[in-house]
């Protein structure tokens, strides 16, 4: 009966050791999208002279759906990463624009880059809750079949590039 | 032991406010009170503990209206919520459905009461 | 100059709290408590004065801020709010030593064991919490206080959170002080008794001032969110409530003693478990501090030292059992007994409520979330008896008492009682029969125990007569904080018998940039909630006073 109280403890204290020593943000949420097939939907596009994003993009080809915004800061960050997966990948990367207008967009790509093959325009954030998008940028890999199979919180590095999309990318074009 | 009251209060009455704007709401007071009603079990992502029908944040605001939108169209409630849920997983629901994985979570109160109601009854009833 | 000699003392107090376990001299305790005052005082100074070479005053002040926030921003960090952690620790200390009538051996005991904790924080803020760091080139401003802490609340609701966070380490160092000497008994409790109501009054006071600082200032409407740093609050509240009570069974008839110091062990336990969850980054909250896991790893390690150190001690020493004088199904004892398992029930509830999520995300069982309607749901059927226990428990004798004398002390309240809810439900009333039915019991516990003061519960004005206090003049604002960017909404508040009219700014109309949202609220009987606990918090330092005398 007396024992109780420390064993419980203890094993609480080394649960709180596993946990600190690995290190896992408790802020990222894992998403209930992952494994589920992309929603359908049909963009229109944010662009003159781009085309506009649609659920039928995602079919054949695993491909990357990049959230994104031009007022979003954290989106300046990662133009560089996703253009270097798109050209050594050889995938496409969907943008779907976030709340956004046409205007301050072109002038953001200009600055920032533009790794996207296709935009589409998701003026009220309608299609973004579809995918389950609670922030931006938020990243997903989806599969030849349209399934998701990842998602990314935050800003894409290249460090995340190497560590994560690589090694899934790999196995998805197997 | 009257003390305890405030934990009593605190309990009873722990409303809080919503962050409805005018816009949103629905004409029919129905079904805006059940939006309400299913508005405060739902957890807004972005800001980790509030319900979706306290903050005022653009993700809270965007939800607030999907969940008006769908009631409007004739979803009943729990259709509404499992759309959500489909979307954005468990984590959406500030109080966790019963499952296998949250068992632990639900009986903890009970067993708890139960382990020590006994160990009161054993206490009292031993003779010094 | 001066910061430097804070930093000194700090380190002086390290080696002082150092000895203390190992040399039993008068004067230690009140030397920590003098080392440690400087120590905090310097970093008042630094802060006051605009002192931007020190790295803490740059992060967190700005030289326009108004004074009372340069002082109470000194807290408003993580590094600030440890040394008010350690320096309320010290004064704690100080008082004990100070304190005449506990006898020498306990007292040795009882400061040695303080000073091992004592020492165990220091080096924590000396190693991973420096407050006293410097930063060349001293830049020319400082980066500001984060605009939700700059309001009095600030001043006053850390002060006194920490009070009764740390006051309980008074009890737990009484408890491992009696295992040790493995003497349990009604001396002891009489000795312990007003420590843990002087740390329970203040950690009472502290969880309210927040409560109402939350309510005004977040600009929700709201006091009590269940979020999980509010929950550590709470969990050392009820076991220390839950101590409160069996510290009192066991002063009388000499029961419950290795309860009580199971208890005392757990109250502080759970104040370093608060400490430890706020800090080590484990749990996403809106009050969690910025953390860093070096510190973590530190606080864990003080952590399994103290509370597993003491469960172990517990395990080993804790009396045989042969708790004292035995009592019967009704009596005072039982009574109390019963309070007890309710309010461990509690605790454990919102444990469990509180580091579910974290299990099961470890666990890679997906994301979960457990918030107010959890609480509500499993809390809200356990609060029915309990309540009906608060209101007949002050009525039973102790030792033994018999049930047909018990009902019939207790007819008279329950016939009231009964009537009252019968009227309250019959009333054309919008709210909900729960509210109803939380009124009822109130109205219970207050009728049995004090056979008074039940109109106030039962009393409700007509929804018209608010209509009448909206022509009032208010005025409720939203901030502009330049440095941070930051808008902040100040509430209107209007006070009508004991509800409250709440007034608070929301959006700016887009198209209209002149019309902004207002929200009002109609808070019924809220202010019974900040009442309560000042009629609690008034009891405790009542029977401060009262202290019975140990024989």
């Amino acid at each position: 009966m007396r024992k109780i109280p420390f064993i419980l403890f203890i094993l609480l204290a080394g649960f709180f050791a596993v946990l600190l020593l690995r290190g896992k943000d408790p802020a990222v949420v894992e998403s209930a999208m992952i494994g589920k097939p992309a929603p359908v939907f049909d963009l229109p596009a944010a662009l003159k002279g781009k085309a506009g994003f649609s659920s039928r993009n995602l079919h054949g080809k695993p491909a990357l759906v990049n959230v994104f915004a031009s007022w979003c800061l954290a989106c300046r960050v990662e133009q560089g990463a996703l253009e270097k997966i798109a050209k050594a990948e050889n995938i496409p990367v969907y943008g779907l624009n976030y709340k956004d207008t046409p205007q301050k967009l072109a002038a953001w790509l200009q600055k920032f880059g533009d790794p996207y093959t296709a935009i589409g325009a998701d003026r009220d954030g309608r299609t973004a809750i579809d995918w389950g998008v609670y922030g931006v940028p938020e990243t997903f890999v989806v599969d030849a079949e349209g399934v998701i199979r990842y998602k990314h919180v935050g800003a894409v590095t290249e460090n995340d590039y190497r560590d994560i999309f690589k090694p899934l990318l790999a196995e998805l074009k197997k | 032991m009257r003390a305890c009251f405030l934990f009593l209060l605190l309990m009873v009455l722990s409303f809080s406010a919503a962050a409805v704007e005018p816009g949103e709401m629905l004409k029919d007071p129905v079904l805006e009170a059940r939006a309400r009603e299913i508005s405060k079990n739902l957890r807004c992502l972005v800001c980790q503990g509030e319900a979706i029908d306290d903050s005022n944040s653009d993700f809270a605001k965007d939800l607030r209206v999907l969940v008006r939108t769908r009631l409007a169209a004739g979803d009943t409630d729990d259709a509404v919520v499992n759309f959500l849920r489909d979307r954005y997983g468990d984590f959406i629901l500030l109080k966790p459905p019963v499952e296998n994985k949250t068992l632990l979570l639900w009986l903890t109160p009970f067993l708890v009461l139960g382990a020590g109601l006994c160990a009161a009854f054993a206490i009292i009833r031993r003779k010094p | 100059m001066i910061v430097t000699l804070g930093h000194i003392a700090l380190m002086g107090a390290l080696v002082v709290s150092l000895l203390q376990p190992f040399i039993r001299r008068k004067g230690l305790a009140t030397g920590l408590f003098a080392l440690v005052s400087l120590s905090f005082a310097a970093l008042v100074y630094a802060h006051a004065s605009d002192d931007f070479s020190v790295l803490n005053v740059v992060e967190n002040s700005h030289s326009l801020k108004p004074m009372i926030y340069k002082i109470s921003g000194v807290w408003g960090n993580h590094e600030g709010s440890m040394l008010l952690w350690v320096w309320m620790l010290a004064l704690w200390g100080f008082c004990v030593e100070r304190a005449k009538k506990i006898p020498m051996g306990l007292k040795a005991r009882v400061l040695a064991v303080q000073g091992m904790i004592g020492f165990g924080f220091i080096l924590f803020i000396l190693l991973t919490s420096n407050p006293f760091l410097r930063i060349t080139p001293a830049p020319i401003e400082g980066m500001d206080l984060n605009p939700v802490l700059q309001d009095p609340g600030l001043a006053i609701h850390p002060p006194l959170l920490y009070t009764g966070y740390v006051g309980f380490s008074i009890a737990f160092c009484f408890a491992v002080a009696a295992l040790i000497e493995k003497k349990v008994d009604s001396a002891w409790a009489a000795h312990l008794r007003p420590w843990v109501l002087a740390a329970w009054v203040a950690l009472t006071a502290g969880i309210a001032s927040g409560a109402v600082w939350a309510y005004y200032e977040l600009g929700w409407g709201g006091f009590w969110f269940w979020d999980p740093v509010e929950n550590a609050s709470l969990m050392p509240w009820l076991a220390g409530t839950a101590l409160l009570h069996s510290v009192a069974v066991l002063e009388k008839r000499n029961a419950l003693g290795n309860w009580t110091i199971f208890l005392a062990i757990l109250a502080f336990s759970f104040s370093l478990l608060g400490t430890f969850l706020v800090r080590s980054g484990i749990l996403t909250s809106v009050h969690a501090f910025a953390n860093d896991p070096a510190r973590g790893i530190f606080i864990l390690v003080l952590l399994t030292v103290a509370i597993g150190g003491a469960f172990l001690f517990y395990a080993w020493h804790a009396p045989k059992v042969k708790s004292g004088a035995g009592f019967g199904m009704v009596s005072r004892e039982a009574a109390l007994l019963l309070n007890n398992v309710f309010l461990f029930t509690f605790c454990a509830t919102v444990l469990m409520g509180t580091l579910y999520p974290v299990f099961l995300s470890a666990l890679d069982l997906g994301s979960v979330s457990v918030g107010p309607p959890y609480y509500m749901a499993v809390l809200l059927p356990l609060l029915l008896p309990f309540t009906l226990l608060m209101g007949a428990a002050p009525s039973v004798t102790w030792h033994k008492g018999s049930p047909a004398a018990l009902l019939e002390k207790l007819s008279v309240p329950f016939m009231l009682t009964g009537m009252a809810l019968v009227v309250l439900f019959t009333l054309p009333l919008r709210d909900k029969a729960l509210s109803l039915l939380g009124c009822g019991m109130g109205g219970w516990v207050v009728v049995a125990t004090l056979h008074d003061l039940w109109k106030k519960y039962g009393h409700k004005m007509p929804r018209s007569y608010y209509g009448m206090v909206d022509g009032d003049y208010m005025t409720p604002e939203k901030r502009w904080y330049p440095v941070d960017q930051k808008m902040t909404s100040e509430v209107a508040l209007k006070m009508d018998g004991f509800s409250l009219l709440y007034l608070v700014m929301g959006e700016q109309d887009k198209d209209e940039p002149e019309k902004w949202v207002v929200r009002a609220y109609h808070h019924p009987l809220v202010l019974w909630i900040l009442l309560g606990a000042l009629m609690i918090a008034g009891g405790g330092l009542v029977s401060l006073t009262d202290r019975r005398r140990p024989s």
